[in-house]
């Protein structure tokens, strides 16, 4: 049997899950996102300072470059994904009443997903000269 | 309930509003303003690449509303938001793994945090104004 001071069930801690069933992904997911985006703030800041003052030719012929595009799409789809891990955390710890909170959290992941999405498509066709 | 309460005695923890809150707390409650903060953000670099994909002429109307002094307040807000929000993302990525969670330590990152965020700022506008 397991000792008083561990109110955790042998079962419980073979599933090594939490009271919300999904263990550390959430948790483990925004550090990985926000391992990622050192590097790509890094690019990122470094792009709009390059870019600052030049048109759209210069845009767009930055933003064609294979390697360019695979980084944009790269920096959105983590960006997004780590803003909406974040925002979630955020909106669990501050609004209390259950069904704001979860129209809150709905809201915030469509909206976050959709900018993506938009963006990365935008980036597409920038890249493929369409 | 058959007992009058008590006052307390024992040390109760601290409220926030009558509690000074540290350096590092507000450094802490300051990263989930600028996660927002950048949240909301995302809006505007969306409509820069999505504006790109849309044409010249849409390319040109968003280079003019960022060219405007709202533009260049909403930048240079977005700006410190990031660099700060790196700078301090760091620092609990740090904390993740277990380290400098001695005062020390902590003060040290404090300052480091906003050092880091005013230099990375300022150098990031200097360059860009320059080119």
């Amino acid at each position: 049997m397991f000792a008083p001071s561990n109110l955790r069930s042998p079962l419980g801690r073979a599933r090594g899950l939490g009271a919300a069933k999904e263990g550390l992904h959430h948790w483990w997911l925004q550090r990985l996102t926000s391992l990622a985006l050192i590097p790509l703030t890094v690019w990122f800041a470094a792009t709009i300072v390059g870019l600052a003052g030049s048109g759209y030719e210069a845009f767009v012929a930055w933003l064609s470059d294979p390697c360019t595009t695979a980084v944009m799409v790269g920096f959105l789809a983590v960006t997004f994904h780590h803003a909406q891990s974040g925002m979630q955390v955020v909106i669990e710890d501050y609004v209390s009443s259950h069904s704001w909170r979860l129209a809150s959290i709905i809201l915030v992941k469509f909206v976050c997903y959709g900018l993506a999405i938009l963006g990365i498509v935008s980036t597409l066709i920038v890249s493929f000269g369409a | 309930m058959t007992q009058a309460a008590k006052p307390v005695s024992r040390p109760l923890s601290p409220h926030l509003q009558v509690y000074r809150l540290p350096l590092a707390a507000w450094l802490s409650i300051t990263h989930r303003i600028t996660g927002v903060g950048l949240t909301i953000g995302t809006v505007l670099l969306t409509y820069w690449i999505v504006s790109a994909a849309y044409g010249p002429d849409a390319y040109a109307r968003f280079a003019g509303f960022i060219g405007s002094p709202i533009g260049y307040l909403l930048l240079f807000g977005f700006s410190v938001a990031l660099f700060y929000h790196l700078c301090n993302g760091i620092r609990h990525l740090f904390w993740d793994i277990g380290m400098n969670y001695e005062i020390a330590e902590t003060k040290r990152a404090n300052i480091i945090v906003l050092l880091g965020t005013v230099v990375l700022t300022a150098g990031a506008w200097l360059l860009a104004l320059a080119m």
